[in-house]
């Protein structure tokens, strides 16, 4: 039973660890920037999410439908405004902008709400679900559930929809996408609201579940990180696929040798995947 | 011996006359900017030469301090546990980097990042040897009073910094410097002449680990207590990128510039605003990249009416 009940955990982790991927894989891939922001933008969302319920009496589920606009604008605006002008320039100067940005936003969260340890509590209680010996508490179902919804939807977005061949166009190839009449600028700072958006989804379900501090940002960035190398870049597939497989590798990892180390675990499966198959589980060579 | 690097060395002496001076503040800010000017020209060996955008600074650093201590704890003497710090380093790096230096890019930044998570993991992890969370205390060095240990230890800094300031010279000026140009360059093309470039890029990876890992050693017997989230703060990692791009990447003198000029901006910030000082060190990140995208060396009298350009 033991077996099923990790199974299922990590099944349930691995979707959450999905949707805080997406985003940053979607700007990693797109726009060729490591978005060191978006630690600091989930714990935001999750931030949103607390105050709405506590503060207003907002359901989180309704939050969700709040944050992702808002991230969105605020996301397009940073794009257009500060990462714009140095989106042409090396590695270094868009990975330290980007730094500079978090340093900003995750001071001014400290500042705010300081560093305490936060939890949002749903009142009256959504119980658990057991099954045998296996349990499942149902409002992680619904966080799940949920992330697998915005995952679909991105995959949809981006399917279907005009703005999302572009976006898909430019990834490929941002001069033939030039050429073809797509507006590569705006395209940028869509895919950044978009995955400014994603992350801010994804801090409202993680709000339901995990604690919230500021300090855990640096956390999710790492988790996003791990899987979108794991998946490969700008795949929502390959997001997918990562978080699950490192939600597998962590709680197996834990039952096994013990908690401590999952961190460890996690960052050694990523120098393995690097070094071996840096293009990721469904990533195609030479399409970083 | 370019004019530039004598330039350097003269900067450097001049460092020296700090204690006539100033009291223990002033000496601890010295033995900060020495520290920090070993950070920047440590990377500038991997970063500014090679090309390689590095994160692994705060990752040598824990390493050097938590070696040197657990050493001096066990009765060794400092300028010996100093040492074998910078041996151990070089070592380990040299290692990893044959390793981590395949990777190019976002890949090798996000790996050398990893770098620092995966140290502060282990060292939190092997309570019994470095204390875990609670840290681990070093005995005091001398105990000669204040003003003696601070000027000994500002004099240590000091002399690491010479040290590596004359390494990083003679890599400048040697077949090593001109091996990590060409890799900056084009690695495919240095490799298709006969470079061996694997070579190259980890004994740099190992320099530039190395002195900072003894750097790493002589703060921890200066503060006499060390704990993972103190000397594995990603910060370490990142301040040193910012002295560079601050002076000019590549240049030693440069970020040998960058490095005091930041220490100048952030002992302001520190002092005026502690409450949001990460914040304001935020927003000086930012303005520095959006309008001296070359560093302090572009302040030319022209670049206010010619847009300058990136690279």
């Amino acid at each position: 039973m033991l077996a099923v009940q990790v199974l299922i955990n990590a099944l349930v982790l691995g979707c959450l660890y999905a949707c805080i991927a997406i985003g940053f894989s979607l700007v990693w891939g797109v726009l060729n920037v490591i978005n060191l922001i978006h630690g600091s933008f989930i714990v935001l969302g999750a931030y949103l999410a607390w105050g709405a319920y506590q503060w207003a009496g907002i359901s989180p589920w309704f939050a969700l439908a709040v944050a992702a606009p808002v991230f969105f604008v605020l996301g397009y605006l940073l794009q257009r405004l500060l990462l714009n002008r140095v989106i042409t320039a090396p590695v270094l100067v868009t990975l330290t902008l980007t730094f500079g940005l978090d340093l900003i936003l995750n001071n001014a969260m400290i500042y705010y709400f300081k560093a305490d340890y936060r939890k949002l509590t749903l009142s009256p209680p959504t119980g658990s679900i057991s099954l045998f010996d296996v349990v499942v508490p149902v409002d992680r179902l619904i966080a799940t559930a949920s992330a697998l919804a915005l995952t679909g939807l991105l995959y949809l977005l981006l399917r279907r929809s005009k703005v999302g061949r572009a976006i898909v166009a430019v990834r490929l190839d941002r001069d033939a996408a030039v050429l073809m009449g797509v507006d590569v600028k705006s395209i940028y700072a869509i895919a950044f609201g978009l995955g400014a958006a994603l992350a801010g989804c994804a801090g409202v379900l993680m709000a339901l579940i995990f604690p919230i501090s500021p300090l855990t940002s640096s956390a999710y960035l790492g988790k996003a990180f791990v899987v979108c190398v794991l998946g490969g870049l700008g795949s929502v597939s390959g997001a997918l696929a990562g978080g699950l497989l490192l939600a597998l590798v962590e709680g197996i990892g834990s039952t096994l040798i013990g908690p401590a180390h999952a961190t460890t675990l996690s960052f050694v499966l990523l120098i393995i995947f690097l070094v071996v198959r840096p293009q990721g589980l469904l990533g195609r060579k030479g399409f970083e | 011996m370019t004019r530039v690097n004598w330039a350097l060395l003269i900067l450097i002496a001049c460092v020296a006359s700090l204690p006539l001076f100033g009291g223990a503040y002033a000496l601890r800010l010295g033995t900060i900017a020495c520290m920090y000017a070993i950070f920047a020209l440590s990377w500038n060996i991997v970063g500014g030469f090679a090309g390689y955008p590095s994160f692994a600074t705060a990752a040598f650093f824990g390493f050097g301090a938590y070696a040197t201590g657990i050493l001096l704890n066990k009765g060794v003497p400092l300028s010996v546990a100093v040492i074998g710090s910078l041996l151990m380093c070089f070592v380990l790096a040299a290692a990893l980097g044959a390793v981590l230096l395949r990777l190019r890019g976002h890949y090798f930044a996000i790996a050398s990042l990893s770098l620092v998570e995966v140290f502060r993991e282990l060292v939190n992890n092997a309570t019994d040897l470095t204390g875990g969370g609670m840290g681990l205390n070093i005995p005091l060095a001398s105990g000669s009073g204040i003003l003696a240990d601070a000027t000994f230890f500002f004099y240590a800094m000091w002399g690491l910094l010479l040290i590596t300031a004359a390494v990083v010279i003679i890599v400048s000026a040697s077949k090593l410097g001109f091996g990590l140009n060409c890799i900056r360059q084009n690695e495919t093309a240095s490799n298709m002449v006969g470079l061996n470039s694997t070579l190259y890029k980890s004994v740099a990876f190992g320099l530039s680990a190395c002195f900072v890992g003894a750097a790493g050693g002589i703060y921890a017997a200066w503060v006499h207590y060390i704990d993972p989230s103190d000397v594995f703060d990603i910060l370490y990692s990142v301040k040193p990128i910012v002295m560079a791009l601050m002076g000019g990447l590549g240049s030693p003198l440069g970020v040998v510039c960058g490095a005091f000029v930041y220490l100048g901006l952030e002992e302001v910030v520190w002092r005026n605003y502690i409450q949001i000082h990460s914040g304001v060190l935020g927003v000086l990140i930012i303005m520095l990249l959006l309008f001296l995208p070359h560093g302090l060396i572009s302040l030319r009298s022209g670049m206010f009416w010619r847009r300058t350009k990136h690279v």
